[in-house]
């Protein structure tokens, strides 16, 4: 009905160039973009919450897993990661400040304020990737269970972790390598662990200062540590040595916790990277004076916008691997 | 939104000068709850993790609840939603809070129910 008739209102309203949220396309687009992302990595997180539900009272605990500091020795549960957080939100810190700069029309400002903000990103993937390398080599060494199942080892005096060096035994034997003729194609013979299961037993009886930590946790929230007499009987399902973590063996517990460590803190550490991208490009165009013959700063605020949501998620991402 | 900046935070309690004096006072309230959650992490005093509400552990709320504050200080002051339409910040921040409590509620009951699987059920898994 009426559909002809067209009034002086109506055009105003429907003739374009309003903007009834009071923000423009491209920053309405970058909501957009950052709240399907945040799907994404809400989907991530819950899943994460599923496994870690579904295998409860076996998870690793994180601060026993997270206990290295670059350049110091000994164990310093969170510090690092919590560094890491303060540096990302510092540069969160700049990063608003370059947008409020960009307000007030101030160029070398933003250019100062941006740099520092790419720095702290710098460096954020720098410690993360330094934490991935950690994580991959392994600390102390554990043995697999035929089930699947990770079994650590504790000196019973101290009641601290024991390494598989410290008590393993060497036995002497032949390494065969891979020959021609027993395949038809040549492969990598692939990555041997220092010891094999059987030197471990023998170096776990010769010393009886060694027991078994399994992956279930107690009603204190520890790991349950085996008597002597139980350890050797788990000890018997053994079949290879783990060292280390990659997507299918994981010396720190579930390997579920190594692919999910992998994957969010990957993904997120490659929003940190395309962002410090993003923001390279932005600097450059500040500096080359892009946005002052523009008029506004507007283009540095979307760039904040992905900058600080980078920030949030590592927030939910410290709390949900990190400290719960 | 440039010259529109609010500058009240806690409702009122605190009023800021300028909006970079606003950026700092948040920074440091932001590093203070991140110095409170990584030393009760350290820490995990017995009186926290003792007791649970709804199953999970007092200390695990607080991690969470304290999550939730300082992402709402981030998206409100950093991301400058304090300084947009109530519309526009509604549609953000409703839209994925009902979406990703949906997903949790899900996701988390049906773990529960295979861990309950896995734990009476005539399933050998940890061997």
């Amino acid at each position: 009905m009426d559909s002809t008739i067209t009034t002086g209102a109506e055009e105003n309203a429907w003739g374009g160039g309003n903007r009834p949220l009071g923000a423009s396309y491209g920053k309405l687009m970058m909501w957009f973009f950052l709240v399907s992302d945040a799907l994404t990595f809400s989907g991530f997180l819950a899943a994460y919450g599923f496994s870690r539900f579904k295998f409860i009272e076996t998870w690793p605990i994180a601060d026993e897993v997270f206990t290295h500091v670059p350049f110091f020795h000994g164990n310093y549960p969170m510090y690092y990661v919590a560094f890491m957080t303060f540096i990302l939100i510092m540069s969160s810190v700049t990063m608003v400040l370059a947008v409020d700069a960009g307000h007030r029309m101030k160029k070398n400002s933003v250019i100062w304020y941006m740099f520092l903000t790419i720095i702290g990103g710098a460096i954020f993937v720098g410690s993360q990737a330094w934490e991935w390398a950690t994580f991959i080599n392994g600390d102390y060494g554990a043995v697999e269970t035929k089930g699947g199942r990770i079994l650590q080892f504790v000196k019973t005096d101290t009641g601290e972790r024991a390494a598989l060096n410290d008590f393993a035994k060497t036995i002497p034997g032949d390494r065969v390598a891979h020959e021609s003729k027993n395949g038809i194609w040549f492969y990598d013979e692939g990555y041997r662990p220092s010891y094999t299961v059987n030197e471990v037993i023998e170096g776990f009886k010769a010393n009886s200062n060694i027991v078994v930590r399994t992956e279930t946790i107690d009603a204190e929230g520890e790991k349950m540590v085996l008597s002597r007499q139980e350890s050797l009987s788990k000890l018997q399902s053994a079949v290879q040595v783990v060292e280390g973590a990659n997507l299918i063996h994981n010396e720190y517990g579930n390997r579920l916790f190594a692919d999910f460590f992998f994957f969010i803190t990957g993904f997120h550490g490659f929003h940190v990277f395309s962002g410090v991208l993003i923001n390279l490009i932005i600097f450059f165009n500040v500096a080359l004076g892009t946005y002052e013959k523009r008029g506004h700063y507007e283009m540095v605020e979307k760039v904040g916008l992905y900058w600080h949501f980078v920030d949030l998620v590592w927030v939910f991402v410290f709390t949900f691997f990190y400290l719960v | 939104m440039a010259d529109a900046h609010k500058l009240e935070i806690f409702r009122g309690l605190l009023k800021f000068k300028s909006n970079t004096q606003k950026i700092w006072g948040i920074l440091i309230f932001l590093t203070i709850v991140t110095a409170i959650e990584v030393s009760l992490g350290i820490t995990k005093p017995k009186a926290l993790t003792g007791t649970t509400f709804l199953g999970m552990k007092i200390l695990n709320w607080i991690f969470i609840i304290l999550t939730l504050v300082k992402a709402y200080y981030i998206a409100w002051d950093f991301m400058h939603l304090r300084d947009e339409k109530s519309a526009l910040r509604r549609a953000i921040v409703w839209t994925p809070i009902f979406l990703v409590a949906y997903l949790l509620f899900i996701l988390l009951f049906e773990a529960d129910y295979i861990y309950n699987v896995f734990k009476d059920g005539f399933v050998t898994w940890n061997f």
